[in-house]
């Protein structure tokens, strides 16, 4: 008998990778982090989370449907960009404003420029920004986290004291600015900051399994965690060579930025020296806007600024193929 | 045993589903009909030398060319030719084929004696005449690779045991099952090219294969096993002389630009054969297998089989075939039809069902990068892509597009299951075609 055949290019087989496993796989990693900000700044943190990821979801079914583009809300991607964007955000953000950071994250960021993989900046980011130019007070008002950095214990009831966070202090004061929040403080994530940003533990935990799974490759974070550290520790102190570079290190968005933001596949370069450079270039920006700027925290500027070099730095960093002439960049 | 001095970058790790490497090779016999393709090759096309009515016996030459890269081909069988008309061919293209009632006599052709007492120069001519071409899958006729010209310095004969792609054993069955004949294949290619150091190329997951090697060339100083990291795809020319020798091939270059010749294990143990025998190539080991298949199995089949026949001799589907691929499942080409032969370079028949042969839909890029980190040649898949999509053929150039091998790592790895090597392959051809409309 004569069958129906299937004559396909090859290869005729694909690994099972696809994109809504790779983005399952960023929003179990962004889970300890999530966990981290829900128990040192209690229910309302979980409550942010949930309304940025609604919000981006929504925006992105009703963006799409519009658009009369097939729907690509089961790809995650939304999901992944509200979980983002709530770990950038402090934890007393008024809710509506939350709302409206995901709708400009996944609408104007996002979707008007060509969905999935057209974004030419990171859009959770690009949403921060947005939010913190138009709602200055509210982007930063920071809440002390609800546990006491000694017992550990959870006191309830204890709620939204003012406070600043570790990198403004330092900013304001430098070193001596007593009392300054302890390492271990930043290290485990009891310190006042935006949610996702607060525990470089739990933030290393994910990006561990992001490494293991693939996801992510270390190029770009250890580019830019050490050009922060190499320059803090330069030039972060009273006179050159005497910063303090772990400090710079663990306390602000570093971890989270250079894991999971400068990361995206969509806004970073590809190639090999592509990635060293986005690091290095992100750990420049950051360094000098927190050492010489208005601003006491620069890292989602730094990637933002970047993101918009990426397509350039790819062009001028072909690779030299194998047995090929050099690069014809 | 040696160990590679060099691992290449990039690449896969494949599922080996290497089910028939224990199944030892089977002959199939003989089938009522063939049609033996008068392309099977690369290169120019033969003539047939037959007509309709003709009878032919097994061996016998039924088709040749004149120009420099061509390969005759013989008749598998002694029977009548029933027909010499084109075929549709995969590819999209039509191959004149000889078409042959068998007998079932199988005669062989009187001209065949074990060509002896010759010079080189006439040995590597009955070489040619003998049908041979590369076994591994290209089909490059390897009279010419065994005559170099003169200012290319041959110094390493690389023996290719890799078989990197899944499914396929029937190079790791010709190690196990006929050591020695690929030894003498190799003594021979040493002789007759003036190489003086021949390596055997095996994947370390075929280790069997590595302690027979081993065992046999203890006391050889100047043929050496090679232990290879298993990883796709290991067995693509580059990289085998990359992980053996440690050289490069330059792009657009051929492995006698860096003094080194490869072949087939199995094409090393037809020469020994042949040296023996005389007799051309007619027949070629096969692995049958796929989701498909009812009995996996390594067959000996005559060239110019039918794949339905060959597919039947292994107690036929046991569910209905969505794809059948000659070849590997990475590389190998998809058939759009059972009618079609068994070639020269067929070493694997797949058949999955229609479950495994579904096309999988193709979702937008998310510049993961994945591909780039896969390609063994360092090219950036992902920038190709966007080019040939976009109709920017010459804008490819300068992304090294003919440097791609076409081995499917890319594609392999694309979480958007995007046809990246597929969309490379579009666009080398509209180069040749824009490139020749110059001319």
């Amino acid at each position: 008998m004569e069958y129906n055949l299937i004559a396909g290019s090859s290869p005729h087989i694909r690994s099972s990778e696809s994109t809504p496993g790779i983005m399952r796989d960023v929003i179990i990693a962004l889970l300890p982090a999530a966990a981290a900000a829900i128990y040192f700044f209690g229910i309302r943190a979980l409550l942010v989370i949930l309304v940025t990821v609604l919000s981006c979801v929504a925006s992105e079914y009703a963006a799409t449907r519009i658009m009369k583009k097939s729907t690509t809300v089961g790809d995650y991607t939304a999901a992944v960009t509200g979980l983002l964007l709530a770990f950038n955000l402090p934890p007393s953000i008024p809710f509506w404003i939350a709302a409206i950071g995901g709708v400009f994250a996944v609408v104007v960021v996002k979707q008007l420029f060509g969905g999935l993989g057209h974004n030419f900046v990171n859009p959770a980011l690009a949403a921060r920004a947005f939010l913190m130019a138009s709602w200055p007070v509210a982007m930063t008002t920071w809440t002390q986290p609800r546990v006491d950095a000694v017992s550990m214990a959870t006191p309830l009831g204890v709620d939204a004291v003012s406070s600043a966070t570790p990198l403004a202090m330092l900013k304001s004061g430098g070193l001596s600015s007593l009392p300054l929040p302890d390492l271990s403080s930043l290290f485990f994530g009891n310190v006042a900051g935006c949610l996702g940003e607060t525990s470089a533990l739990a933030l290393l935990l994910g990006a561990a399994y992001l490494i293991a799974r693939r996801v992510i490759t270390l190029e770009i974070p250890v580019a830019f965690i050490a050009t922060v550290a190499l320059m803090t520790w330069i030039f972060g102190g009273h006179s050159l060579f005497t910063g303090y570079p772990l400090y710079h290190i663990l306390a602000g968005g570093l971890m989270l930025g250079a894991f999971f933001m400068a990361t995206d596949y969509t806004t970073s370069p590809v190639t090999f020296k592509g990635k060293i450079i986005m690091g290095i270039g992100c750990g420049l920006i950051t360094s000098i806007i927190r050492l010489y700027g208005g601003y006491p925290e620069g890292v989602s500027y730094s990637i933002l600024l970047m993101n918009l070099a990426a397509p350039l730095i790819d062009r001028y960093t072909i690779p030299r193929s194998f047995g090929g002439e050099k690069s014809n960049a | 045993m040696l160990k590679a001095l060099k691992a290449f970058k990039g690449g896969v790790s494949l599922p080996h589903h290497k089910h028939t490497e224990h199944c030892k090779t089977v002959e199939m016999g003989i089938p009522k009909k063939v049609a033996i393709p008068m392309l099977q090759h690369i290169g120019a096309p033969c003539s047939p030398l037959v007509k309709k009515g003709d009878r032919v016996k097994a061996g016998q030459k039924i088709g040749d060319s004149d120009a420099f890269v061509s390969s005759p081909v013989h008749s598998s069988v002694s029977g009548t030719v029933t027909d010499v008309r084109p075929m549709l061919y995969p590819g999209g293209f039509e191959v004149v084929c000889v078409e042959i009632e068998s007998d079932g006599l199988q005669e062989i052709f009187e001209g065949i004696a074990p060509p002896v007492g010759l010079e080189k120069k006439e040995l590597i001519r009955a070489i040619r005449d003998s049908g041979l071409v590369g076994l591994g899958g290209a089909g490059f006729p390897t009279s010419i690779k065994l005559s170099p010209p003169p200012d290319k310095n041959l110094d390493i004969l690389v023996v290719n045991g890799a078989e990197c792609e899944p499914f396929i054993t029937s190079d790791f069955r010709e190690m196990l099952e006929n050591p020695g004949g690929i030894i003498e294949g190799i003594r021979a290619i040493m002789d007759l090219t003036g190489v003086k150091k021949a390596f055997i190329g095996i994947e370390s997951n075929k280790h069997e294969a590595i302690g027979l090697f081993s065992r046999r060339l203890k006391d050889v100083p100047d043929i050496d096993v090679v232990s290879l990291r298993t990883r796709y795809p290991q067995g693509g020319e580059k990289q085998l002389i990359y992980a053996v020798t440690g050289r490069r091939v330059p792009a657009g270059k051929l492995p006698s630009d860096v003094g080194v010749l490869v072949q087939n294990i199995n094409t090393a143990s037809f020469i020994a054969s042949f040296l023996k025998t005389g007799m051309p190539l007619i027949k070629k080991k096969v692995t049958v297998d796929g989701s498909a298949v009812r009995n996996s199995m390594n067959v000996e089949v005559l060239i110019g089989t039918p794949l339905r026949d060959v597919f039947e001799f292994c107690g036929g589907f046991k569910e209905e075939p969505g794809k059948i691929i000659m070849g590997g499942p990475m590389m190998g080409v998809a058939q759009f039809s059972l009618d079609n032969s068994v070639v020269k370079h067929t070493n694997a028949l797949l058949a999955f069902g229609r479950k495994d042969a579904e096309l999988q839909k193709e979702s937008v890029c998310i510049r993961c990068g994945k591909c780039v980190n896969a390609c063994p040649m360092e090219l950036l898949p992902i920038y190709i892509n966007a080019c040939v999509n976009k109709g920017r053929f010459e804008e490819t150039l300068k992304y090294d597009i003919n440097n791609c091998i076409e081995c499917g790592s890319c594609s392999y790895v694309c979480p958007a299951k995007r046809h990246l090597v597929q969309s490379i392959r579009y666009g080398k051809a509209e180069l040749r075609k824009m490139a020749s409309a110059k001319k």
